[in-house]
C-alpha cells in the first residue's frame, strides 16, 4: 500500500476530488478542490498550506559536519551559520548536478537536508573517517509549507518565534505547544515558511494552522497548484526541468550548475579554496565556457498565440494549461521558413493566471540564449505543429518584494 | 493658434475608460492629463473603506469583460492587476433547495441533474452554443465599428469586413446570435431548459443593469453581453479583482502615470472650450482653463454632448438623438459589513459555496414579478439580488473573521412614481435585507453596517445620468452602429478635436476598457493623418 504522510488523516478528509499523486511512494494530493487556480491564488493573495512531508530528510551531525558538507555540497556551507538555511546542489565528479535540496543549519554540529530522492547511501559512503553521523529522518518529521502574503500573519498568531525571521532564516519554536523548526523557505516564490514537526505532533500543528488560518482564507494546496507557483518563481523541479546525473545514460541527459542557471552558487569560488566533489570539472567548465545550454524563461507572445488559434476557428486554450514535459524550440516558424533550426527545449510551460500569458522554463543553446531574443515554441493545434513566438527572458517571472523583505 | 497648448490631450473623467484612454495616449507620447471631479479615480469602479478595515465595492463589484490585450498593452500586471477566480456559484431556491456550480463540468452536471437530468445535458449544449456566438463577436469588441452613414472608402471597407466576418459564420450560430440580439432571454432559455431554477439563474444575466424582465424583448442582448467576458479564455466567467474593482482602477491609474499621464483629482470640468468649431480646451468649475488640441470626454453621452459641449454647436439631429437616448437606471446596491457568514439551512455546515456569486433569482417568474413592480414605478417588493461575499476570496477586504457582502439589486427605478429616493433609501435597504434573510435566516444577526446606494446616489456620486450603470441602456438601437448615435459611433464628435471614450460608446458599459482603448486608437490615427 502507498505510504501515508503524518498529515494523511487530514489530507483524506480534505481532498474533495480524490486526485492523488504518487510522490516518492507517498499519497500526495494533486488538488483538494476542483479549482486548482483558486488553490494557486491562495499563495499569491491569501495563504496556502502544502504538505511537503514526502521529501527525503537527512540529519548530518557531528564535530566534522560542516567540514563534511563543505566537501560534498556545491554551495559553501561556511556561508550558512546556525539559524540559516541554504538552497544547494550536489554534483558528481564530472561536475554534473545530482540533486538539489535545502540545508538547514539547526545547531553548531547539526544540519538537516531535504532531498527529492534517496541519498543516505550516497552521503554515508563519502564520510570516511570524519566524525559525522548521517541518519535518515524522513519518517520522523512532517513538513508543512505555509506560503503566501498572509503566511506571517497566520504564524504570528501561533508563535512569537517567526517575527523578524529573515529570508532563509530558521528558528526553533513551539506551535500548539509542540516543538517545531520554522524556516522562511518554500517553493512558491512568495513570502512563506516551512514547518518541521515531529510525526506524532503533526496533526496538532495542522489543526492549529487551519483554525487560525480561517480568518485569512487559508487554503490547502495540492501539487498542481504548487507547480504553477514554482514555474512563475523560476524554481526548477527534478525529473521535470532536469534529471539527476546519477541515473542518466548519456551526457545529453545531464546538466552542469551553469547550464541549470545555478552559476550564482559558485560566485565566490575563486576565493574559497575548499575541495568539493565536482569542483575541478566545474572550474574547467567555467574557464572553457563549455555550457551547452542556458536555462532561461520564455514568454509567449499573447497576441500571436491568440491569433494562431482564432485563425483555426478555435478558442485559444489558456485556463488550466500546465505542461511539465518537453516541447521543442526553433529559431523560426518552421511552417514558413524551412531553414528554421532546433535551438533547445521547453521543460515546463504554464498559462500564468496572474501574468495572463504563457510562460515556460527552457534550455536554449548557449549561442542563442540572449535575453530579449526571439525563438519559436512548437505546439500542436488541431493535430498539426504550430510555432509560437516567444521572448527569452531572465527567471523568475514573478518575484514579489515581500518574498525577501524584512518583515516584523 | 495663439495660446501655447499646455497639454496634448485632456481626458475628462477618471473612470476606468478615461484612465485606459489616457494611458494609451501617454504611451504613444502625448502629454496627457486626466481631470477627475472626485477625490479618487475609478468612477463606478471604486473601493472605499467605509468602516475601519472593511473595503466596500460601493458600485461595481466583479470583472469579466476587460479586454485581454489591454492588460499587456498597458502592463497592468506590473502595476498590481490580480483577477481572482470565483470557483463557485450558489443559487438558493424558495423551497429551501439550491443549485450549485463549481469549477468542474461533471460536478455541475450532477448538480443540475438534481433538478433535471435533461437540463444538465442541455447546459453543455447551451454553453457550447453561447461560446460559439461569443467567439464570433469577440473581434468586434476590439474594433472600431463602421459608420453606417458614411460612404468613405475606409468605411465601405469596414462594412465589407464586418459582412465577410459574419457571413462566414455557421448558420446555427448566426440564428442564435439574431435571437439574442432581438429576442428575450426567456424564449431562448425555454428552448433549452425545463427547470425553473436553471432558467431563473441563467436569465438573471439577461436583466442586469437594464430595464427589462427576462420575458422582455432585449433581455437576450443583455444576456449575451454578460456572456462575452472571459477569464483566461473561458467565456462567461467572472472574477474578482484584488481589493475590488477599485483595486483594478488604482492599477490602471498607476499604469497611466507610469506612461507619463498626469491625474488631477478634485478637478471638475464645467465646459468644453471651442474656437471655430475646434476643441481647444476646457473650463473648470473653479474658473481655471486648461488647453489642449485633443479633448476626450469619458462621461456619458448626455453629459458629453448636452452638458460639456454647447448643443448649439452640434447638428440638431444628433442633439435630438442624444436627448432621446435612454438611461432610465433601474439598479441599486446594498453593501453589508458582516460579523460572520450566513448559514443556508440545507447546507448548515458549509460555507465554501459562498466563494462566488450568490444569485437570488430562483425562477423567471420571480424575476418577472420583480420587474413588474418597476414597470409601475416602484422598487421590487422581492428584488433580484446578485450577491458576493468578496472577503471569502480576498482576505484583504476585511479584518480576519469578518466579511463584506456586496448586493446588486434590481429593480430600483430612477424615477419613482409616488415617492423619491431620499424617502425610500432605507426602505430599499430593509427590503433587500428581508429578501436575503428569507433565504439565510441568521442574516439579520450578522450585520455590522449597511450602505444603501440608490440610482440617485449613482447619478450624484459617479455622474452616470439617471443612475444607468452602463452610461446608457443596452438596447439594440443603442448599441454598435448606434452607440451613442448613428454616424457618431466612432469616438469622434462633430467638434474637431473633441472625442468620447466612455461606456456610452461601443462596446458599452462594464469594466471593459474597450471604449477607452478604441477611442485612443481613433485619436492617434486622426493625429497621424494630420
Ligand atoms: C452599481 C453598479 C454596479 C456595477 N457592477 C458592475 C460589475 O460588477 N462588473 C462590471 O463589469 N461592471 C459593472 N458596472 C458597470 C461598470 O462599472 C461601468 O460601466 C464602468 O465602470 C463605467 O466606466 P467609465 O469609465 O465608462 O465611466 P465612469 O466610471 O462613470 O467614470 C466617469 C468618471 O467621470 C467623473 N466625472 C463626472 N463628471 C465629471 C466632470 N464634470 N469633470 C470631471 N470628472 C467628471 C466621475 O466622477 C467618474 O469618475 C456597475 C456599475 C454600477 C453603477
Amino acid at each position: 500500500m502507498i505510504k501515508r504522510s503524518p498529515f494523511h488523516p487530514r489530507l483524506v478528509e480534505s481532498n474533495e476530488t480524490m486526485f492523488w499523486d504518487n510522490w516518492v511512494g507517498y499519497a500526495s494530493p494533486t488538488q483538494y478542490q476542483y479549482s486548482t487556480v483558486f488553490e494557486y491564488f491562495s499563495a499569491r493573495n491569501a495563504v496556502a498550506l502544502f504538505d511537503s512531508s514526502p521529501l527525503f530528510k537527512y540529519r548530518i551531525k557531528g564535530a566534522d559536519a560542516t567540514r563534511f558538507l563543505s566537501g560534498v555540497l556545491v554551495r559553501d556551507v561556511a556561508k550558512c551559520p546556525v539559524g540559516r538555511a541554504q538552497y544547494t546542489i550536489w554534483c558528481n565528479d564530472a561536475g554534473f548536478v545530482l540533486e538539489d535540496g535545502v540545508l538547514l543549519h539547526v545547531a553548531e554540529d547539526e544540519y538537516w537536508l531535504t532531498a527529492a530522492e534517496p541519498n543516505l547511501k550516497h552521503f554515508s559512503d563519502l564520510v570516511g573517517r570524519q566524525q559525522v553521523e548521517i541518519s535518515d529522518i524522513s519518517e520522523e518529521y512532517g513538513i508543512l509549507a505555509v506560503q503566501g502574503p498572509h503566511s506571517l500573519a497566520v504564524l504570528r498568531q501561533l508563535t512569537k518565534g517567526v517575527a523578524g525571521l529573515r529570508y532563509f532564516g530558521l528558528t526553533e519554536t513551539k506551535i500548539a505547544k509542540k516543538p517545531v523548526v520554522v524556516s522562511r523557505t518554500g517553493f512558491t516564490g512568495d513570502l512563506g515558511y516551512e514547518i518541521w514537526v515531529k510525526r506524532d505532533d503533526a496533526l496538532a500543528v495542522w489543526d492549529a494552522l487551519r483554525e487560525v488560518g480561517q480568518g485569512y482564507n487559508l487554503t490547502l494546496m495540492g501539487s498542481r497548484a504548487l507547480s504553477m507557483a514554482r514555474i512563475e518563481a523560476g524554481l526548477l523541479l527534478i525529473g521535470v526541468d532536469f534529471a539527476s546525473a546519477r541515473f542518466a545514460w548519456v551526457d545529453a541527459q545531464r546538466e552542469t550548475p551553469q547550464e541549470l542557471g545555478l552559476g550564482w552558487m559558485l560566485k565566490g569560488l575563486a576565493g574559497d579554496k575548499r575541495p568539493f566533489i565536482g569542483r575541478t570539472a566545474i572550474e574547467h567548465a567555467i574557464s572553457h565556457n563549455t555550457a551547452r545550454w542556458q536555462t532561461v524563461g520564455l514568454m509567449l507572445d499573447p497576441a500571436v498565440y491568440e491569433e494562431i488559434h482564432n485563425r483555426q476557428g478555435i478558442i485559444a486554450p489558456k485556463a488550466d494549461m500546465l505542461y511539465q514535459d518537453t516541447l521543442y524550440v526553433y529559431s523560426d516558424d518552421y511552417n514558413v521558413n524551412a531553414n528554421s533550426e532546433y535551438v533547445g527545449y521547453v521543460t515546463s510551460l504554464l498559462f500564468s493566471p496572474l501574468l495572463k500569458r504563457h510562460i515556460a522554463i527552457a534550455k536554449i543553446a548557449s549561442g542563442v540564449a540572449a535575453a530579449g531574443a526571439r525563438v519559436f515554441v512548437e505546439m500542436e493545434v488541431l493535430h498539426r505543429s504550430q510555432y509560437f513566438p516567444a521572448q527569452i527572458t531572465r527567471l523568475p517571472f514573478y518575484n514579489p518584494a515581500r518574498k525577501t523583505a524584512v518583515v516584523e | 493658434m495663439s495660446e501655447i497648448a499646455k497639454y496634448d490631450a485632456i481626458v475628462i473623467g477618471g473612470g476606468h475608460n478615461g484612465l485606459v484612454n489616457a494611458a494609451y495616449l501617454a504611451k504613444s507620447g502625448l502629454k496627457t492629463v486626466v481631470l477627475e471631479r472626485r477625490h479618487l479615480v475609478g468612477g463606478a469602479a471604486i473601493t472605499e473603506e467605509l468602516l475601519p478595515g472593511f473595503q466596500f465595492t460601493t458600485f461595481s463589484y466583479a470583472i469579466s469583460l476587460l479586454r485581454p490585450d489591454i492588460v499587456h498593452d498597458l502592463e497592468l500586471v506590473k502595476h498590481g492587476m490580480m483577477v481572482l477566480p470565483m470557483p463557485t456559484t450558489f443559487a438558493p431556491m424558495e423551497n429551501g433547495d439550491y443549485l450549485q456550480f463549481g469549477a468542474d463540468d461533471y460536478f455541475n452536471y450532477h448538480q443540475i441533474a438534481r433538478h433535471s437530468r435533461k437540463d444538465a445535458e442541455a447546459y453543455a449544449d447551451y454553453s457550447h452554443m453561447m461560446g460559439q456566438v461569443c467567439q464570433l463577436l469577440k473581434p468586434l469588441l476590439s474594433d472600431i465599428p463602421p459608420n453606417i452613414l458614411s460612404d468613405e472608402p475606409e468605411e465601405v471597407a469596414r462594412k465589407a469586413r464586418l459582412a465577410a466576418h459574419l457571413g462566414g459564420a455557421d448558420g446555427k450560430v448566426l440564428t442564435m446570435l439574431t435571437r439574442l440580439l432581438t429576442g428575450s432571454a426567456a424564449e431562448i432559455l425555454d428552448d433549452y431548459f425545463e427547470s425553473d431554477i436553471i432558467k431563473g439563474f441563467l436569465s438573471s444575466s439577461g436583466i442586469i443593469g437594464t430595464k427589462v424582465g427576462p420575458r422582455s424583448q432585449g433581455s437576450g442582448l443583455v444576456l449575451l453581453f454578460h456572456s462575452l467576458g472571459e477569464i483566461d479564455g473561458t467565456f462567461g466567467e467572472w472574477g474578482f479583482h484584488k481589493r475590488g474593482n477599485g483595486g483594478f482602477t488604482q492599477t490602471v491609474a498607476r499604469a497611466a502615470q507610469a506612461f507619463g499621464a498626469e491625474i488631477r483629482l478634485n478637478t471638475a470640468v464645467s465646459q468644453l472650450i471651442t474656437r471655430n468649431g475646434q476643441a481647444v480646451g476646457v473650463a473648470l468649475e473653479n474658473g481655471d482653463e486648461l488647453y489642449a488640441n485633443t479633448i476626450v470626454s469619458a462621461l456619458d453621452p448626455r453629459r458629453t454632448f448636452l452638458q460639456l459641449a454647447d448643443p448649439r454647436e452640434l447638428p440638431s439631429d444628433l442633439v435630438t438623438n442624444i436627448e432621446k437616448f435612454k438611461f432610465q437606471g433601474t439598479s441599486a446596491k446594498v453593501n453589508f459589513a458582516l460579523n460572520g457568514l450566513p448559514t443556508y439551512p440545507a447546507l448548515p455546515n458549509r460555507t465554501d459555496m459562498y466563494r462566488g456569486f450568490i444569485n437570488i433569482g430562483p425562477s423567471m417568474d420571480y424575476l418577472e414579478r420583480a420587474f413588474d413592480d418597476a414597470k409601475y414605478g416602484t422598487f421590487s417588493k422581492r428584488p433580484y439580488l446578485d450577491c458576493c461575499i468578496q472577503s471569502m476570496i480576498d482576505p484583504d477586504m476585511t479584518p480576519p473573521g469578518k466579511h463584506i457582502m456586496s448586493c446588486f439589486v434590481q429593480y430600483a427605478p430612477y424615477k419613482l412614481k409616488d415617492s423619491d429616493w431620499e424617502t425610500e433609501r432605507e426602505n430599499l435597504g430593509d427590503t433587500v435585507q428581508k429578501t436575503f434573510a428569507s433565504f439565510f435566516p441568521n442574516f439579520n444577526d450578522l450585520i455590522l453596517h449597511r450602505e444603501v446606494v440608490t440610482p440617485l446616489d449613482i447619478e450624484r456620486k459617479v455622474g452616470l445620468s439617471e443612475g444607468n450603470i452602463f452610461a446608457g441602456e443596452f438596447l439594440t438601437p443603442q448599441m454598435y452602429f448606434f452607440r451613442p448615435a448613428a454616424g457618431w459611433n466612432q469616438y469622434r464628435t462633430p467638434i474637431k478635436g473633441y472625442y468620447q471614450c466612455g461606456s456610452g460608446t461601443h462596446p458599452g458599459g462594464c469594466v471593459m476598457g474597450a471604449p477607452g482603448q478604441l477611442a485612443a486608437r481613433q485619436i492617434l490615427g486622426d493625429l497621424q493623418k494630420k
